[in-house]
């Protein structure tokens, strides 16, 4: 037998029996230490004769494999098996509460104001923005609505001096003026904000939130409007058909003027928008009347467009079912929580309005 | 504007439906507001006598009335009104009823242990009028009909129509008659009435004084003598019953039905109590009458008065006064039918804070032409009903009235409405409404009915035709999806980013009103100006809010009533410098209460403390684009905020606009609003003073450099006097050499043992990295040195060994 075979068969016969970790290290050094049984073979080569160097070298190198091989495996098993053994100890209840969080939200009138913005991005409006105190000039005479027009009364407006000057806006409208006097035509924008009128009740808070739009172009008419908002309302409410009516009404600021109510029904207790036999007023609008245009220096000649105003407040609780227009502003962390919305539920055009 | 079906056919013929009817006038612009059905059930509501009254014996306010309810039966009320007593003559709404207003039905009940049969009606409880101070009184003629239904028997409903301030002339039923017909519904019927030609003298002279800012252009007006006035006759009754009116007496009732009918307000005055003729003229700054609503009025200088030689009878186009007023013993009357011009009633109504149905329709503007009509109608009647003789009637004008004249091009209608209608149609629906047309070659030449004063240009004409050809001819024209300008600016982009930021770390958003409670809003003036509002809806919201603070403080205890403890609430909007438009900023605020880790089994639980806000504040700047390297920060806040423990907040230091201050809310205001927390700190972020970044992500995405030579860190401790800032130690050392100086981190402060009491001792690690070359042991020992010479030499602090 040669001293390879000797050196194999032993060994393999230590390494069968049960280890630990350090008998293997000293195995694994015996073998291939400096002077280790292997590492001494090794040495020997150049000694052998020619004819049979061959064969020794190649005899020595699958031995040395095989034992590496079956101590690198012996390894291995022990250590997982270590593994094993700790993982055992470390059981856990996984039942107990995570860490704690805590969860923000986004205002519904916010994340309302956020889908009217995405819908009319869409179809090329831009957004703009007007001071929440106005003139007496923006608010009122500049919208064709001079001193001593009934339709002042309808407005019960703040004031924050006694000539009634300044004033709390009490629609988006005078954003419109702005806009008009500060750029040229065409224009195409919305203005969504707060507006205030002295009305408090159950339906009514004198804070509150609309939305205006305007569209100014050289051929822009009724069924620019007709077509937009029907567009709009149909996005908003994310339903393919939706029953519209467009009535006569009257605002100083437009001719013709029109009222849009939309068709809803109850259904279950719930609110059912696009269908039924009943209607809802939503909105108000109309041809931005020529006096308008003329106080703001546009060629009512040349310009035509239309304008409308939304109630943003209403928009958001008819499309979420929220009954009370007071609680938006109360901060119950209740309500808020509940109608609230999460904010990375950014309303855009590729996911969706809404989820 | 209250109609009825049957009265609208005075003035319309046709067989239609009244449900096609509530169609078609909210599609020609007059919206029915609400229907309502006067049914069977208001023949329950019967007259009665008070026979008796007695206290109740539990209530010190209430009475217990034996009410006769005629054929012999008398009823036990249990009332609370002051004027209930024997001999009044009143409404009885039995058990069952529907009471009109409240429409709750009645039962039977005992009230305070006394069982009341029904109930007596205030005439508000029966939309008779807002009247609600006792209850309703009726007339002594009213004692034959005991018994009998006070409503009469109606087939018709109300019909109540909300009246656009544009359209004076439909607050008749004939105007709305008239624009039924236009639109094809029914026809209007041909009412010319043959007018009064007397030859008995006015003898009451009218004048009307050529002044400046007379709000009267012209009076008509004759006089019926030797009248008898009386209870009104049954139609005419019903007739004001039917739309919710109560009958008075006949001159009274005449008067009121011409101005519902023809939308022709007049004024009835007791021509023995008036002294010598008629002046109408402004009045003088202290002269006082007393109005038939029995209130007293001071007047200023130039209102529109119509007077005596004695003074004041009336405001003219308002409110008569009680002094010339027609009772039932009234023998001669003098009619008034006149023009008042819309501005001047409305300035006068407003100053004196008046509201009526003659000031309602004189403000909107009434047909000048109406007023012999107004004169002929009414004395017909009064003579009908009242006998007597009518005068001739005098017309006073100091202005002439002309016809409105438009040059109307028929092109203008479809480039406005979008759709056609043919010349035909056109002409048709402008001379049924009333206008008078000319063709001249492709124009109308046009003349505007006189009761239409909200006509005056070519687009009120394209509204006229477009309401009657119906709004539903518009067709829908779908909006083309192309965008020429971005949606948002910067700044917009900037709100949106922020908003959303904040409410990522755990905040809800939260709005309130712009306006606020000015003890809440003094804790938070600082030294801004008090905003009022003039006429606030409350003392609570009186004053425009300069801190999002004061309402969010408000809010947040209100949720710790609730029985919230840990609270984070944030508001974006604006706050208010100045009451000009544009004094304004807009300012994210946010207020964090409570704990952290409440209650938790594995978490330690702390207040939340000042550098929760501050990495709330860092944090959403950098995420929002800032680079926290540059930011300063000092100590110098609002005297709302605790004074060491709060900071202000710059981008860099060059410390030009407050980006944002954040800290513990001072202790003192929590005290006074009496608020339960364990720890209150906050934020304000200044949206329009943060810089916004010229760079675009795109530009700089586009650079990308990293190193991959090996980083080593070193620990340093500083002994530095304890008013050095941990600000001014890091930014010294990351400025020793910026190329090799990659991190620097604060990861201890100690003072105590070992350390002087006037020192502390700051431990920094900082990351030293070369972007060229792996930095040998001598590199770093130099660097190390640098590190610590300037420290000690710019900071006055000293290693620590």
């Amino acid at each position: 037998m040669s001293d390879l075979k000797k050196i194999k068969d032993e060994f393999l016969s230590k390494l069968s029996g049960k280890l630990d970790i350090a008998e293997i290290n000293q195995i694994k050094s015996d073998l291939f230490g400096k002077s280790g049984l292997i590492s001494t073979q090794f040495k020997k080569i150049g000694t052998i004769e020619e004819s049979e160097r061959k064969k020794f070298a190649s005899d020595l190198n699958i031995i040395k494999g095989e034992l590496q091989d079956l101590i690198s495996s012996k390894i291995n098993e022990l250590e997982s098996a270590e593994i094993n053994k700790k993982l055992e100890k470390e059981k856990i209840d996984i039942t107990l509460p995570e860490r704690s969080f805590v969860q923000g939200k986004i205002h519904p009138v916010s994340q309302t104001i956020d889908e009217i913005s995405s819908i009319f991005s869409e179809i090329g409006f831009s957004i703009e923005e007007g001071p929440d105190v106005e003139n007496e000039y923006n608010n009122f005479t500049a919208l064709n609505t001079p001193e001593n027009h009934p339709a002042r009364d309808m407005h019960d407006t703040f004031y924050l001096d006694e000539k009634k000057q300044k004033l709390l806006r009490t629609h988006t409208s005078p954003v419109q003026i702005r806009t008009m006097l500060k750029d040229k035509p065409p224009f195409k924008i919305i203005a969504p904000g707060r507006t205030y009128r002295s009305d408090s009740d159950q339906t009514h808070s004198p804070m509150f939130h609309q939305v205006e739009g305007l569209h100014i172009d050289k051929s822009i008419n009724m069924g620019h409007l007709k077509g937009c908002l029907n567009y709009f309302i149909k996005e908003f409410f994310e339903v393919d058909k939706i029953k519209m009516r467009f009535r006569p009404s009257h605002f100083p600021f437009t001719e013709p003027s029109a009222e849009v109510d939309i068709g809803y029904e109850i259904k279950d207790g719930k609110i059912m928008i696009g269908e039924g036999n009943k209607w809802l007023e939503i909105l108000g609008c109309g041809m931005v009347h020529p006096n308008v245009l003329k106080n703001v220096k546009v060629d009512p000649s040349k310009f035509q467009g239309y304008a409308f105003g939304i109630g943003i407040d209403r928009l958001a609780m008819l499309k979420y079912g929220i009954n009370d227009l007071r609680a938006f502003f109360d901060c119950d962390y209740r309500w808020l929580n509940h109608f609230g919305f999460d904010p990375l539920d950014v309303p855009t055009n590729y996911r969706g309005l809404s989820r | 504007m209250i109609i009825t079906f049957d009265w609208l056919k005075d003035h319309l013929k046709t067989n239609l439906k009244e449900k096609n009817l509530l169609e078609q006038l909210t599609n020609i612009g007059l919206e029915v507001e609400s229907v309502e059905s006067l049914s069977a059930d208001n023949e329950m509501f019967k007259i009665a006598e008070i026979i008796r009254t007695e206290k109740h014996p539990n209530a010190d306010r209430l009475k217990v009335c034996d009410v006769n309810i005629g054929e012999n039966e008398i009823k036990k009320v249990v009332c609370g009104a002051e004027n209930a007593k024997k001999g009044l003559l009143t409404i009885y709404a039995p058990p069952g009823a529907i009471i009109p207003k409240t429409k709750t039905k009645l039962l039977v009940a005992k009230i305070r242990g006394v069982t009341s049969y029904g109930m007596l009606c205030s005439e508000s409880e029966l939309n008779l009028s807002d009247e609600s101070d006792g209850i309703t009184e009726l007339s002594k003629e009213f004692r034959k009909n005991i018994g009998k239904s006070y409503f009469s028997k109606s087939k018709s409903n109300l019909i109540d129509l909300s009246i656009t301030p544009n359209r004076p002339d439909c607050l008749g039923v004939r105007g709305i008659a008239r624009d039924l017909a236009a639109s094809g519904f029914g026809k209007l019927i041909d009412l010319e009435e043959k007018n009064i030609h007397s030859k008995n003298k006015h003898t009451l002279k009218v004048k009307i004084n050529k002044e400046k800012g007379q709000g009267c252009t012209a009076f008509g007006s004759c006089l019926i003598t030797n009248v008898k006035n009386s209870e009104s006759p049954k139609w005419l009754k019903d007739k004001l019953i039917s739309i919710g009116q109560k009958p008075i007496s006949a001159i009274v009732d005449i008067t009121n039905y011409v101005m519902l009918d023809i939308n022709r307000p007049l004024h009835a005055y007791d021509a023995d109590k008036i002294e010598k003729g008629i002046i109408v003229r402004n009045s003088k700054s202290g002269e006082e009458f007393t109005a038939l609503d029995n209130k007293n009025y001071k007047l200023e200088n130039g209102m529109c008065v119509i007077t005596d030689n004695k003074g004041v009878l009336g405001l003219g186009g308002i409110i008569g006064g009680t002094r010339s007023g027609t009772e039932f013993n009234t023998k001669n009357v003098l009619l008034e039918s006149a023009y008042f011009e819309p501005g001047s009633i409305r300035n006068t109504a407003k100053k004196l804070n008046l509201d009526t149905d003659a000031k309602f329709r004189f403000e909107r503007g009434i047909d000048p032409l109406s007023i012999v009509d107004g004169l002929n109608k009414a004395a017909k009647l009064i003579k009908e009903i009242c006998g007597g003789e009518i005068s001739k009637f005098d017309i006073q004008k100091i202005e002439t009235y002309k016809a409105k004249k438009i040059t109307f091009d028929p092109n203008i209608f479809e480039k406005i409405s979008g759709f056609k209608i043919s010349l035909k149609e056109i002409i048709k629906i402008l001379e049924d409404l009333g206008f008078e047309v000319k063709k001249n070659k492709k124009r109308l030449k046009l003349a505007v009915p006189s009761w239409r004063p909200d006509i005056s240009q070519e687009v009120d004409i394209v509204e006229e035709l477009v309401r009657i050809s119906g709004y539903e001819k518009i067709k829908y024209i779908e909006p083309t999806k192309q965008r020429k300008k971005s949606t948002l600016n910067k700044l917009q982009k900037l709100f949106h980013f922020l908003q959303r930021s904040v409410a990522s770390k755990g905040y809800m958003e939260a709005i309130t009103w712009s306006f606020t409670d000015k003890r809440f809003n003094d804790y938070f003036r600082d030294t801004k100006k008090e905003i009022k509002i003039i006429n606030p809806i409350s003392s609570e919201l009186g004053v425009l809010r300069n801190s999002i603070f004061s309402n969010l403080i408000m809010h947040i205890n209100k949720n710790l009533d609730r029985g919230f403890k840990d609270l984070s609430i944030f508001e974006i909007g604006p706050i208010f410098n100045g009451s000009d438009p544009g004094e304004q900023n807009t300012v994210v605020c946010g207020l964090t209460a409570g704990k952290k880790s409440r209650l938790s089994w594995i978490e330690k639980e702390r207040n939340v403390d000042v550098f929760d806000v501050k990495r709330d504040v860092v944090q959403t700047l950098v995420e929002a684009g800032y680079d926290s390297e540059k930011f300063f920060i000092d100590n110098e806040t609002p005297n709302y905020y605790h004074p060491g423990k709060s900071g202000r907040l710059f981008l860099n230091n060059e410390k030009n606009q407050i980006a944002a201050y954040f800290g513990e809310i001072h202790p003192n205001i929590l005290k006074q609003i009496d608020m339960k927390t364990e720890s209150l700190v906050g934020f304000e972020i200044f949206m329009e003073n943060l810089k916004l970044p010229e760079k675009t992500l795109k530009d700089l995405k586009i650079k990308f450099s990293f190193s991959d030579y090996q980083k080593s860190e070193r620990d340093f401790a500083f002994i530095v006097n304890k008013d050095v800032k941990a600000q001014d130690l890091i930014n010294t050392i990351s400025s020793v050499d910026k190329s090799l100086v990659k991190n620097v981190k604060v990861f201890d402060i100690y003072e105590g043992e070992n350390i002087p009491k006037s020192h502390k001792s700051i431990a920094i690690n900082v990351t030293i990295q070369s972007s060229e070359r792996t930095l040998n042991d001598d590199d770093l020992e130099k660097i190390n040195n640098l590190i610590i010479q300037t420290v000690e030499n710019k900071t006055g602090a000293k290693i620590r060994s």
